[in-house]
């Protein structure tokens, strides 16, 4: 089969600082890879070369098939690639349902209208609320996001994403800061949108839990390289991953 | 919030200007101070609706607004003796040069793109200054006056009457309030909410930023055009410090003042900086001193503007 992102030998230089070192990487359609590393590994980074945050020193990147290395983040978007951020990216000032919203309008192409119409806000708002239900989310709709808890917060974003029906999701620490339970209730939402729409998910994340629970394959970065590839299993007893991570430690 | 409560600042605005000549009038004002309170103010909402409703503070907007004021004084002069015709043409010459600088610097963020934004802003300023063969140069333009629009019984007696004036540009006011309102309340106008909220998110919503921040450029200096035509007319006279960087300053002064996150907040700003000016500057030439304290005052103890502070955000 072939794969949905393609990442060929891609480094990014700041500076004297390699961030990413000739890393290549294929993901298959509907395949859940977690991402894991030690700090400095790479892994955002990583991310914001799929989304186009940055653009790479060297290497191509493939969605689909497709070139994307040379396209911007908006262009990415439309192609099916969204992301959340490790710090939360929303819009604090406005209603949970009014960030929904935003997203929704502008995936059905309505970024443009000028006018107001009630059939298409309908529409919206019956997305809106199916995306808001995913998490359980309905009763704070009316509330500014700024205002909510830091696990409402992420999963907010998480919706945003999932708003714009991408292809292929990217999640950075999707968890990071969070309770158990609500570690519990994100960690739920990713398995489910994985298995029900076999959406394609690359997901750094810290909490092993997470990650044997979640994930189909891993792949372990350490300096902006690949160290090791494989199912929890095959990663947990690779003897270079355990180097890597205690001697990261240490 | 019932169908009432939304309303109500739209209509509780709308009485207040409607019959504003009365109670001005009544406070020991004029009708021309009237009409210069709503022209005002509807440069500062233009302005505002960039600077309050999509996060990008423009330095520069005296260049449209003295650009639609040249617009509508040369056609009279030179041109077509029509008053309809003139502020097309002001609108018009604004929008177009606003599309264009607009394109050049939407790239910029932040106080670069403020910057910029001046810089254009006092080219136009100069060439009006220096022009004089066809500007009036330091001067000014006179040699025409404004004439009355309509036809037939449907004239409106721009020249003879004040009151029918001022009517002219409550009710052009009206229209602009009206179009800003709706595409605001449209998905486009949410998308510029995003864009003010969180760049990066709105980015990544698949948002072309940066032409998204161009049309607002561009519909933020189509109604600082109009006000500019209107201020043409208002006076019979246009001169170069409708373009220069302090008229830009003062519509800044205007929004902030009022409350930039609020609609109407520019509007009530331009009423309190006009009526604070003509009040002092009848006593001492220094009128901006106190402008400019009750200006600190208002950033200091009430950031959100008169109107974020007499109408608190509901509690939701």
């Amino acid at each position: 089969m072939t794969s949905l992102l393609a990442v060929d030998n891609v480094t990014q230089r700041f500076g004297k600082l390699v961030a990413v070192n000739g890393l290549s990487m294929l993901v298959a359609p509907g395949e859940l890879r977690a991402v894991i590393g030690p700090n400095g590994a790479g892994k955002t980074t990583f991310f914001n070369l799929v989304s186009g945050l940055i653009a790479p020193t060297s290497g191509r990147i493939y969605f689909d098939g497709r070139d994307v290395t040379a396209l911007t983040p908006e262009q990415r978007v439309g192609l099916g690639i969204a992301r959340t951020f490790q710090i939360t990216e929303i819009f604090p000032e406005l209603t949970v349902g009014e960030n929904l919203r935003i997203a929704v309008e502008v995936t059905s192409g309505q970024r443009l209208r000028l006018w107001r119409s009630r059939r298409r806000d309908g529409e919206v708002r019956v997305r809106v609320d199916e995306l808001l239900g995913l998490v359980g989310l309905q009763p704070r709709a009316d509330r500014l996001v700024g205002e909510l808890s830091h696990g409402d917060q992420r999963a907010t974003e998480i919706l945003m994403a999932l708003a714009l029906e991408p292809r292929l999701l990217l999640l950075d620490e999707p968890t990071a800061g969070m309770s158990d339970q609500e570690t519990y209730g994100i960690a739920e939402l990713i398995r489910r949108i994985h298995r029900d729409q076999r959406l394609t998910i690359l997901l750094v994340e810290h909490d092993m839990r997470v990650i044997a629970h979640l994930a189909d394959r891993i792949t372990v970065l350490a300096e902006g390289a690949t160290l090791a590839e494989g199912t929890f299993g095959e990663i947990c007893c690779d003897d270079r991953v355990q180097t890597a991570y205690l001697g990261a430690a240490r | 919030m019932s169908r009432l409560e939304r309303h109500a600042p739209a209509f509780v605005a709308s009485a207040l200007l409607v019959t504003m000549p009365w109670w001005l009038q009544a406070a020991g004002g004029y009708t021309e101070l009237a009409s210069r309170i709503v022209i005002l103010g509807l440069a500062a909402m233009g302005l505002n609706f960039l600077l309050g409703f999509t996060g990008v503070l423009s330095f520069g907007h005296a260049a449209y607004f003295g650009l639609g004021g040249y617009g509508v004084a040369m056609t009279l002069r030179y041109l077509v003796p029509s008053s309809a015709v003139a502020i097309l043409v002001g609108v018009l010459a604004g929008t177009v040069a606003a599309a264009i600088i607009g394109a050049l610097i939407v790239k910029l963020r932040g106080v670069y793109f403020a910057m910029v934004t001046i810089a254009f802003g006092q080219v136009f300023y100069f060439v009006a200054f220096r022009w004089n063969r066809v500007t009036g140069g330091d001067d000014g333009l006179t040699g025409w006056a404004r004439l009355p629009v309509g036809v037939g019984p449907l004239t409106l007696d721009l020249r003879g009457s004040d009151l029918a004036f001022y009517y002219f540009v409550l009710a052009l006011l009206g229209l602009s309030a009206a179009a800003m309102g709706l595409l605001l309340r449209s998905p486009f106008g949410r998308t510029l909410l995003a864009i003010r909220e969180n760049e990066r998110r709105a980015r990544f919503l698949g948002i072309p930023v940066e032409r998204h921040i161009w049309l607002s450029f561009v519909v933020s200096a189509l109604f600082a055009s109009l006000a500019g035509a209107l201020f043409a007319l208002l006076n019979n006279f246009i001169d170069p410090r409708a373009l220069r960087w302090d008229q830009s300053g003062n519509f800044v002064i205007m929004a902030v003042l009022g409350g930039m996150r609020s609609f109407w907040g520019p509007l009530v700003g331009a009423g309190v900086f006009v009526l604070l000016q003509d009040l002092i500057s009848t006593r001492t030439q220094s009128w901006m001193s106190f402008v400019g304290a009750f200006f600190v005052l208002v950033v200091l103890f009430f950031p959100r503007g008169v109107l974020g502070f007499v109408r608190r955000r509901p509690a939701s």
